[in-house]
């Protein structure tokens, strides 16, 4: 009995920190960020490291991108016609694909993606960078961490993430067109119309908005997560795990936010 | 304890050139609920080896990192060379930085980078303007030679033993020549042979290069062959400070108990130190 009640005693304690401990990690991702920021625009600019990690974030991400959006659009495109056929109305699949991809999919999945290999690979290796002592011995040698580690990775993200998005709508409607006009039959020509009817430059500027939005954030907590972890490899461990599961989330909540903003602006 | 006369904020440029570079008053740091440094008083002696010992978890490297800028203190100040690190921005911080180098425990060699790489890695982000490409390689090559290491430079550091990973981290801490050196626990986790060597490296680039060294250490033998000046951290304070021989026969009990555990050195007995005049 005095276990349990113990064991509710700590789960009150708990759900109680948790909303602070939630503004706190919160604040000192935006500390993290704001020190980005004014190291960002501090000379030396490391042109090289940002290279190698859009590199990093953009070409190494690029076959994973093109394997999901194809499949992704595919399989959007074949629902669509069965669903669309029950009301004669196959022809639309083409503008019902472009749409979702540029408005919604497009920039949710490529960044849930980035998040998995790129995120996941930023805490990794920041995480192992501070356990082993490497970031201390940076700021040791006058060279700052953030100007060094953080801030190449969060522009390189915030500029690979809206290209990566564009591969993604372009290679999910080919995936559409081949399963909804190839496999199902659906009229190329109709397809292609509805699609340049339905689809325009809004659309695909909703689409890049967010995702620039979601590099950013999944770079900031990959970064924040690994720049922070500690505990040894157990610590890495934990912040990678954060890294992927954070961002991830942060991702899904911002969409929510972002969309509803830029709807309420006319988009 | 430090003497109350050196208590005073040392502000004055002018006293660059004093005895003390670096100075401490003090320091308080907690981490939670564990109250790390209670109000720590530390003095550096220009040019001389300053080794501070003290038991494991007492907080030895915590006052490193706040002497290198890495931490900063809940309260207290830290001078170096008269300027307060605490009060700086982090701007001008990074510039002080470059007055130091530092000798990390496990070395903390850059692990994607070649051994050439990591010592050159120093002068490629401050001496670009200064130096072509050939001559910083030919610096390291001679950085590496002196410290007794040839034939490395295309090496990983997972390639290296544990002494020579510190070799090549002392090598990077030094290339830049830098006024202040750190040492955190330099013979940590090495064989007696190995412990002597780095022993020698360190008097041996104090000497040579005239530099201030703190070397935070538990290793007693090691303390007294090379220290000039050692300070014992008990409890969050320094408790005693000065030449090894003062230190021999300082009859602070907490002192006397932790040199004399170590059994590396031998302690005059305390009668003897009471007696005398």
């Amino acid at each position: 009995m005095n276990e349990l009640a113990q064991n509710i005693v700590l789960l009150v304690d708990r759900a109680w920190r948790a909303p602070f401990r939630f503004f706190q990690v919160l604040g000192e991702m935006l500390m993290l960020l704001g020190q980005a920021v004014l190291w960002g625009v501090r000379p030396p600019y490391r042109v090289g490291l940002l290279i190698q990690s859009m590199e990093f974030i953009g070409v190494g991400s690029l076959s994973i991108i093109i394997l999901v959006a194809i499949f992704v659009g595919g399989v959007f495109g074949l629902q669509s016609v069965e669903a669309f056929r029950m009301f004669n109305a196959d022809g639309y699949v083409g503008s019902a694909v472009s749409l979702t991809l540029t408005r919604e999919l497009a920039p949710v999945l490529t960044a849930l993606m980035v998040t998995g290999r790129a995120g996941s690979a930023m805490a990794t290796e920041l995480g192992s960078m501070r356990i082993t002592e490497q970031i201390d011995a940076l700021a040791t040698l006058a060279v700052h961490p953030v100007q060094y580690l953080v801030v190449p990775r969060l522009v390189a993200s915030t500029i690979m993430m809206p290209l990566l998005t564009v591969v993604f709508n372009v290679v999910g409607m080919v995936g559409a067109y081949i399963f909804a006009v190839i496999l199902k039959g659906v009229d190329p020509g109709v397809f292609i119309y509805n699609i340049r009817w339905y689809t325009d430059v809004g659309d695909l500027g909703m689409g890049l908005i967010k995702s620039t939005i979601f590099g950013l954030a999944l770079a900031l907590i990959g970064c924040y997560q690994g720049y922070n972890a500690s505990g040894g490899a157990k610590g890495v461990g934990i912040a990678t795990m954060r890294a992927v599961v954070v961002a991830s989330v942060a991702v899904l909540a911002l969409d929510f936010v972002v969309t509803d903003v830029l709807i309420t602006l006319g988009m | 304890m430090a003497d109350p006369a050196q208590l005073e904020a040392p502000d004055d440029p002018s006293r660059r050139s004093e005895r003390f570079q670096l100075r401490v008053r003090d320091v308080h740091k907690s981490f939670g609920e564990h109250h790390v440094l209670r109000g720590l008083n530390l003095d550096i002696e220009r040019g001389k080896i300053n080794v501070v010992i003290g038991g494991s978890g007492a907080g030895k490297s915590v006052i490193m990192k706040h002497l290198i800028g890495l931490l900063k203190p809940d309260r207290g100040q830290i001078y170096v060379d008269g300027d307060d690190i605490v009060q700086m921005n982090q701007f001008v911080l990074n510039r002080i930085r470059t007055k130091f180098g530092m000798l990390f425990q496990y070395a903390a060699l850059f692990d994607s980078m070649t051994v050439e790489e990591n010592v050159l890695f120093p002068l490629l982000e401050h001496r670009r303007k200064q130096l072509k490409r050939s001559q910083m390689r030919e610096i390291v090559r001679e950085k590496l030679h002196s410290l007794g290491l040839f034939n490395v430079e295309k090496k990983y550091p997972a390639e290296l033993s544990g002494g020579m990973r510190k070799r090549v981290g002392l090598a990077r801490a030094i290339v830049l020549e830098p006024e202040i050196l750190f040492y955190d626990e330099p013979t940590t986790g090495l064989d007696p042979i190995a412990t002597r060597n780095v022993d020698e490296m360190i008097a041996d680039i104090s000497n040579k290069l005239g530099v201030t060294s703190v070397v935070i250490s538990h290793d007693m033998a090691s303390t007294f062959r090379i220290g000039h000046r050692v300070s014992m951290l008990y409890k969050g304070q320094i408790i005693a400070s000065g030449n090894p021989d003062e230190i021999l026969h300082n009859p602070n009990p907490e002192l006397r108990e932790f040199i004399s555990t170590s059994k590396a050195v031998e302690m005059p007995p305390l009668d003897e130190l009471t007696e005398a005049p």
